[in-house]
């Protein structure tokens, strides 16, 4: 069954995942901006990973028959420094019409520090000015629940549409919140954290399947890019039908996606 | 009484999942049994340990939403940002709280 796998870093998988991805029926995959895993030297470290996310991944994508898109931003866990983070986020305009470029992700918290703060509200900021979509990372452990309330101020007291918003990294305890105040949500399927692709399904069942998605955020750390696939394989050995599928990994990436007018992976 | 939101019957989630989940209880008895052998010891004072131990007995208590109310217990449940971040690294569970 076709798929979209929202949130991947590709520029952490190989060529092979690619191939396995396409063979499981992945069509698209859109890539935030992220932590390296090590804290970049200079700003120019991130003007080449923007061209790397914008010209180099969308070929190699292409091979297997899979659209590439990308949000560009200055993630959190970079955002300490807010000299730093700024020059960063002055780089970003003149990629923003690249024709890959869906808006402004991963932006959010990471330990909820005013600085990171500070950057996140500049990014929403950044986004507003250029109408773009947002995609939000939520903070890890313990730091999510009051980081997911803290992203959802700021993007409230900026007056940020909440449907332009994809609020990601949900889980039981702030899935509820993020979905009653009118945004998007992204369960990230994950062996230790997050979700797993088991209680991903028990949210969809508890929570429903309007404006909600699921993604591998397959990176350089511990995590699987066929994941998505293997959370259909959840639903179905649940009883869920094809549609529920459909709807979860199809019809709502392209809905909220779709309001970007650049992404059209059907073609 | 919680909704019937899983399409499942009770005896098909038992016969689905019980093998996988038995694995996973043993994992975490063998874990505090391993923390009982350390050449030093340590690990039962530390606070993602006591959070595991006071998470427990939530499993047992007869409530639902039980992942919810884990993941709260393991929260920062503070409000206000914090002056600075000097570590990039997340516990998994709340330093500041007494477990």
């Amino acid at each position: 069954m076709p798929y979209i796998d929202p949130h991947v870093h590709m520029v952490s998988r190989t060529t092979d995942d690619y191939a396995r991805m396409a063979e499981a029926g992945c069509i698209a995959v859109t890539e935030p901006a992220f932590w390296a895993g090590f804290d970049r030297s200079s700003p120019a470290g991130f003007f080449d990973y923007f061209r790397q996310l914008t010209e180099t991944e969308p070929k190699r994508a292409a091979r297997y028959g899979i659209a590439h898109y990308c949000w560009l931003c200055i993630n959190p866990k970079e955002a300490e420094d807010i000299g730093f983070a700024r020059e960063v986020i002055s780089l970003v305009p003149e990629f923003l019409d690249r024709p890959n470029v869906l808006g402004i992700g991963e932006i959010g918290l990471n330990k909820n520090s005013r600085n990171e703060l500070v950057i996140l509200e500049e990014q929403i900021a950044l986004a507003k000015r250029f109408d773009r979509l947002i995609l939000v990372h939520t903070p890890h452990l313990e730091d999510k629940l009051k980081g997911t309330r803290l992203i959802m101020d700021a993007l409230k007291n900026a007056g940020v549409d909440p449907g332009r918003v994809l609020i990601d990294h949900v889980e039981e305890h702030t899935v509820a919140a993020v979905l009653d105040r009118g945004y998007w949500a992204g369960m990230t399927l994950y062996p230790d954290s997050k979700c797993t692709p088991q209680r991903a399904v028990d949210i969809i069942e508890q929570f429903g399947n309007e404006r909600i998605w699921i993604n591998s955020a397959g990176d350089w750390g511990q995590s699987d890019p066929l994941s998505v696939p293997k959370c259909h394989v959840e639903m179905r050995r649940r009883g869920h039908g094809a549609d529920l599928v459909a709807k979860i990994s199809l019809e709502n990436p392209l809905a909220f996606l779709g309001q970007c007018p650049g992404f059209r992976p059907l073609g | 009484m919680t909704a019937p939101t899983c399409p499942l019957t009770g005896p098909q989630v038992v016969d689905l999942y019980f093998m996988e989940h038995r694995a996973k209880l043993i994992d975490v008895a063998a874990f505090l049994d391993r923390l009982d052998r350390t050449v030093a010891p340590g690990g039962h004072a530390d606070v993602r340990v006591r959070a595991l131990l006071r998470a427990i007995p939530l499993l047992v208590d007869g409530h639902g939403d039980r992942a919810q109310r884990i993941l709260e217990l393991l929260s920062d449940h503070t409000t206000a940002p914090i002056p600075a971040a000097h570590t990039q690294a997340a516990l998994g569970a709340d330093p500041a709280t007494n477990y």
